[in-house]
């Protein structure tokens, strides 16, 4: 097949660029190495929107995190995506850390973050019920936000694939030749042709790049680990809540995800293995005991799970989103760590132009920019429910009851555009085994209509793609 | 010789003393709550049995298999050649609970039977 | 909107049983909602024999338990719906419901009985580290694979936990093929049943450890091994200890948690011990006309214990609609010293039958005896050769004995070794 634009890595930031791209009248391939889109860092991170005062003022980051976070709810209205704009405090603990706050309080307003103040005590207090009584004062952010990370990705594939991009899944590119006016990109057994390449490939940035010869970027994986807590503690934290910060990243959050749990984290650790997504004891402990600082009544006993994800560290210290200097046609978008998700967006539009300036293409006329919202049976009144199950009575069966997900949704998630082919992949569009028994009952149920609306055998099905079979031959 | 069993007969799970004479034979049972519990500690020093809960493929029905056990105890180092036996068995839906899907197995006097429906697909 | 006389929520063994008796007791309009497919519950895949043998006198395996009260519920025609998943309970008791061919049901009821059973802890509850690939399932959902779906989850096992359902899973795995390679168990003893250890384990060879648990789970898309480690008596591994095991799939048996989604929305009054519903001898909850039985009431070992106590709750739920229940004047039962919990928690002293309480110890004694003390004084003691956290054991109050008690006062049980 030939493209205009080859996306590397259907991420966040790789599937929002493809979506901004298929506004044009380009071709354009979104390559990914996994089963699924948001396999790597977008589906195990802080589902933080920044407000946008950490970054040193003038790099790449502080500029694209103000500017991403201010597209954030409009882009995430667009396409039915959840974004609560709950706002942020940075906590101080003694009188050095209320000097940092004022830093930050400094730097925010260079990087042109709106409505930032200082809480004193009493008012921090207010803010948040359950705070530590050693909280001394906390920089408030009425910008920041929560958002789903990987609902962002599925959602901007969709739309993508919507607007006539290629969504190529199981696409580890192992090889890229340049014949002087395009590249032929391979996995090893299938090729295609692009006039542009996008390296948007997270943790393997560097080793994508080296690809055409480029040596320039060295991504370091920082690993951070998390614990996402029952929706019934889901209201210990009102906002989000960081500690100060210090070298390694913006330290141990508590805060609310956009589905009402409670999520802790992370830890930071560097570590050689890009594949790397274990938990440690030592982490889970550590990340408890730091988080128990800003809140204290927090335990292991609503833990209803653990991860972790990898940061695309690079040793140069901002965002890197420049033309290749091995080939300006190939286009490095590496070291998309914190603030990379707020930022995103604004990623995104960055790229593009770029694109834009080479190509000249034209806008389409009929581009779709709106994700419809998938069907959220959870959400909807007892009238809505009814109307629903009459016009599909698969909607009337309850496969996930932790979560109360239907069979309805499970399968427009599996025939969405760019649908779900494994269990996580179903997990992740629809919650569907997120809830407290994480899938104990539905899990066989998932795999049962994976298995009938794929036309395979329910041993045939993943977990995540690869060899993440669930189950072995037939007992007899 | 002595030797100690805990009882399977129910859940109790009792701790039974069985005295043995030189030859194998029984000379006393001592620690059972029960008569169910004297029975089981002397089979248990002298042919031990199990009773067995497996499932058999079936073909046509709702389910790939259907549940089945032995209608009585069979000799416990047989049960594995049973288990082998059963694999080899294949059923038409539908199966009714106290359909007999193997008879006498491996000459044990001892039926496999059904021990739920599968109706047909 | 429908209208039942009682609405029992869950067609297991707990709401087939308490059905039946209210349906004995002279209520005709009954109806069950089942979330599966099918009547039985989890007793459908639970194919190993042991059921029934204090109910039935016989030893029967899940289904065959099941398939007796399926029986009795079709000849006596009460109303189910299975496929139907309850949704919500109103203040009024009003149950909302939904299911592919009527939609969502609006149904008042008179009185609900909440017979929902109980769900396995998964592994984020334990926090154990390690690697998120696929082999890592609770002992129930591989039951699930292999019973009812016909399909191997696995070659080679390692179970951590020894309750009920890990000890059967262990013996069933390996009948099937697989090697299982050892069970372990956080505490110094076993939670499951002592005849389970014996007919699953050690009649295969399987090793079980005590205080031993998975510390870290390798792998990338498939589980490749666990490290596991011994623990010290604060449950916390002991460095050094650490033993890799190479296995495909880890089977997780570590707890069983009732399901009380829709009892805590309705705002029932919950035991922090059990987990359940806080009840009084007829398993009424702290909600006039709503009742719980069975394992979302608190965690059986056996099922016939299951079905016993729901028979209560069925006659409870009837006297209530029947207007046969008296205005109550309670006393409270409490487990101390050794003893967890007790079921019911409140009791009726106008109730004019005699009251057995269940309940459970916190470890495993030899040779102790259970007391039981009314405001501090002894009137029951019994002794037991053996207390272990895995067998709910009981004690009957009759009733002249509570006719001698008043209103407010306090029920102790203990053990005293």
């Amino acid at each position: 097949m030939k493209y205009d634009v080859a996306v590397i890595g259907a991420g966040v930031v790789g599937s929002l660029i493809a979506r901004e791209l298929s506004r044009y009248n380009l071709k354009i391939a979104l390559l990914e190495k996994c089963n699924d889109m948001a396999m790597g860092t977008s589906k195990a991170n802080s589902a933080i929107v920044h407000a946008g005062f950490d970054a040193k003022p003038g790099t790449l980051k502080a500029k694209l995190n103000v500017k991403g976070t201010a597209l954030m709810p409009e882009l995430c209205k667009e396409l039915s995506v959840p974004f609560k704009p709950v706002g942020s405090l940075v906590v101080a603990f003694s009188d050095e850390e209320v000097e940092v706050l004022d830093e930050l309080l400094e730097r925010g307003k260079m990087n042109g973050v709106p409505d930032i103040e200082i809480y004193d005590a009493e008012k921090l207090r207010e803010a948040e019920p359950a705070i530590s009584p050693e909280a001394k004062a906390a920089l408030w952010a009425p910008t920041a936000g929560i958002v789903c990370p990987y609902e962002l990705t599925v959602a901007s594939v969709e739309n993508a694939v919507v607007n006539g991009a290629d969504f190529i899944r199981n696409f580890a590119v192992n090889k890229i030749d340049f014949n002087g006016e395009e590249f032929t990109v391979s996995n090893g057994e299938t090729e295609i042709i692009s006039k542009y390449v996008i390296n948007a490939a997270g943790v393997f940035c560097d080793e994508i790049a080296a690809l055409i010869g480029d040596d320039s970027i060295h991504t370091v994986p920082r690993k951070g680990e998390y614990m996402l807590c029952d929706k019934s503690i889901g209201t210990l934290a009102k906002h989000t809540i960081f500690q100060c910060p210090s070298k390694m990243g913006k330290g141990v959050l508590v805060t609310p995800t956009v589905d009402g749990n409670l999520l802790i984290g992370p830890s930071a650790l560097d570590i050689e293995d890009k594949t790397d997504v274990s938990t440690t004891s030592e982490g889970l402990s550590g990340i408890l005991q730091t988080a128990r600082k800003s809140i204290p009544v927090l335990g292991t006993r609503e833990v209803i799970t653990s991860f972790a994800g990898l940061r695309a560290h690079c040793d140069r210290d901002d965002f890197i989103i420049e033309p290749s200097e091995k080939n300006s046609r190939f286009i490095n978008v590496a070291g998309i760590e914190s603030p990379g998700l707020s930022s995103a967006p604004a990623i995104a539009l960055f790229v593009k132009d770029m694109i834009i300036k080479a190509l000249s293409p034209e806008e389409k006329g009929d581009f779709n920019p709106v994700r419809e919202e998938p069907v959220r049976f959870r959400h909807m009144s007892n009238e809505e429910r009814k109307a629903l199950i009459a016009k599909n009575p698969a909607y009337g069966r309850i496969i996930c009851r932790c979560e109360t997900i239907t069979e309805g949704e499970i399968l427009d998630a599996i025939h969405a555009p760019a649908g779900a082919r494994d269990v996580d992949g179903v997990k992740r569009r629809t919650r569907a085994g997120m809830g407290r028994c994480q899938g104990g009952f539905c899990g066989s149920k998932v795999v049962e209509l994976l298995a009938r609306e794929l036309g395979v055998e329910i041993n045939e099905i993943t977990k995540f793609g690869g060899d993440s079979k669930i189950l072995y031959d037939r007992t007899k | 010789m002595q030797k100690n069993i805990i009882c399977v007969a129910c859940p109790m799970g009792c701790g039974i003393t069985v005295e043995l004479s030189d030859n194998g034979d029984i000379l006393s049972v001592t620690g059972n709550t029960c008569k169910r519990g004297d029975a089981y500690a002397r089979t248990e020093c002298t042919h031990p049995v199990r009773s067995l809960a497996t499932t058999v493929k079936v073909s046509g029905g709702v389910h790939n298999v259907v549940p089945c056990k032995s209608a009585g105890a069979i000799p416990k180092e047989k049960i594995f050649d049973c288990m082998k036996k059963i694999s080899e068995v294949e059923v038409k839906a539908p199966v009714t609970l106290g359909d007999v899907l193997v008879e006498n197995i491996l000459g044990t006097g001892i039926d496999i039977v059904a021990t739920n429906h599968c109706p047909k697909e | 909107m429908l209208n039942y006389d009682i609405v029992v929520i869950g067609g297991g063994p707990a709401g087939m049983a308490a059905a039946l008796k209210a349906r004995e007791c002279g209520v005709e309009s009954i109806l069950i909602l089942e979330r599966a497919e099918t009547l039985g519950g989890i007793l459908e895949q639970c194919i190993h024999t042991g059921f029934g043998l204090h109910y039935f006198g016989e030893e029967l395996s899940g289904p065959e338990y099941a398939d007796r009260f399926i029986k009795l519920v079709n000849e006596k025609e009460i109303e189910y719906k299975t496929d139907t998943m309850a949704l919500e309970i109103t203040q009024d008791n009003v149950v909302y419901a939904v299911n592919k061919e009527d939609g969502l049901l609006e149904i008042q009821a008179k009185a609900v009985i909440l017979a929902m059973g109980c769900r396995e802890r998964p592994r984020g509850a334990l926090n154990i580290a390690g690697s998120r690939c696929s082999g890592i399932m609770t002992a129930g959902t591989a039951q699930k694979y292999v019973n009812i779906d016909g399909y191997m989850p696995g070659k080679k096992v390692v179970i951590l936990g020894s309750g009920d359902i890990g000890l059967i899973m262990a013996r069933r795995m390996t009948l099937e093929g697989a090697e299982v390679k050892t069970v372990c168990e956080l505490m110094p003893y076993s939670s499951g049943l002592t005849r389970n250890i014996v007919q699953c384990l050690n009649d295969f060879n399987i090793p079980l450890r005590l205080s031993c648990t998975v510390i870290d789970i390798h792998g990338k898309d498939r589980v490749e091994g666990v490290t596991i480690a011994n623990v010290d008596e604060n449950r916390k591994p002991i460095k050094g200890t650490e033993e890799y095991i190479e296995c495909d799939t880890l089977l997780l048996s570590v707890g069983l948690i009732p399901e009380n989604e829709l009892t805590r929305a309705v705002g029932i009054e919950l035991d922090p011990v059990t987990n359940g519903a806080v009840v009084n001898e007829f398993r009424e909850t702290s909600h006039k006309g709503v009742f719980a039985c069975g394992n979302v009431l608190h965690v059986h070992d056996l099922v016939d214990y299951v079905t016993l106590e729901s028979q209560t709750a069925g006659e409870g739920a009837a006297r209530y609609v029947l207007g046969k229940s008296e205005d109550p004047e309670y006393i409270t039962a409490k487990g101390v010293n050794g003893v967890r919990y007790i079921v019911p928690q409140k009791i009726n002293i106008r109730n004019d039958g005699d009251v057995k309480l269940y309940f459970r110890v916190g470890e495993v004694y030899k040779n102790a005896k259970t007391v039981v003390k009314y405001n501090g004084e002894e009137i029951i003691s019994k002794k037991r050769p053996r207390l272990a956290p895995g067998e709910m054991e009981n004690v009957v109050i009759k009733n002249e004995m509570l006719k001698k008690f008043s209103e407010g006062g306090k029920l102790e049980i203990s053990v005293e070794v």
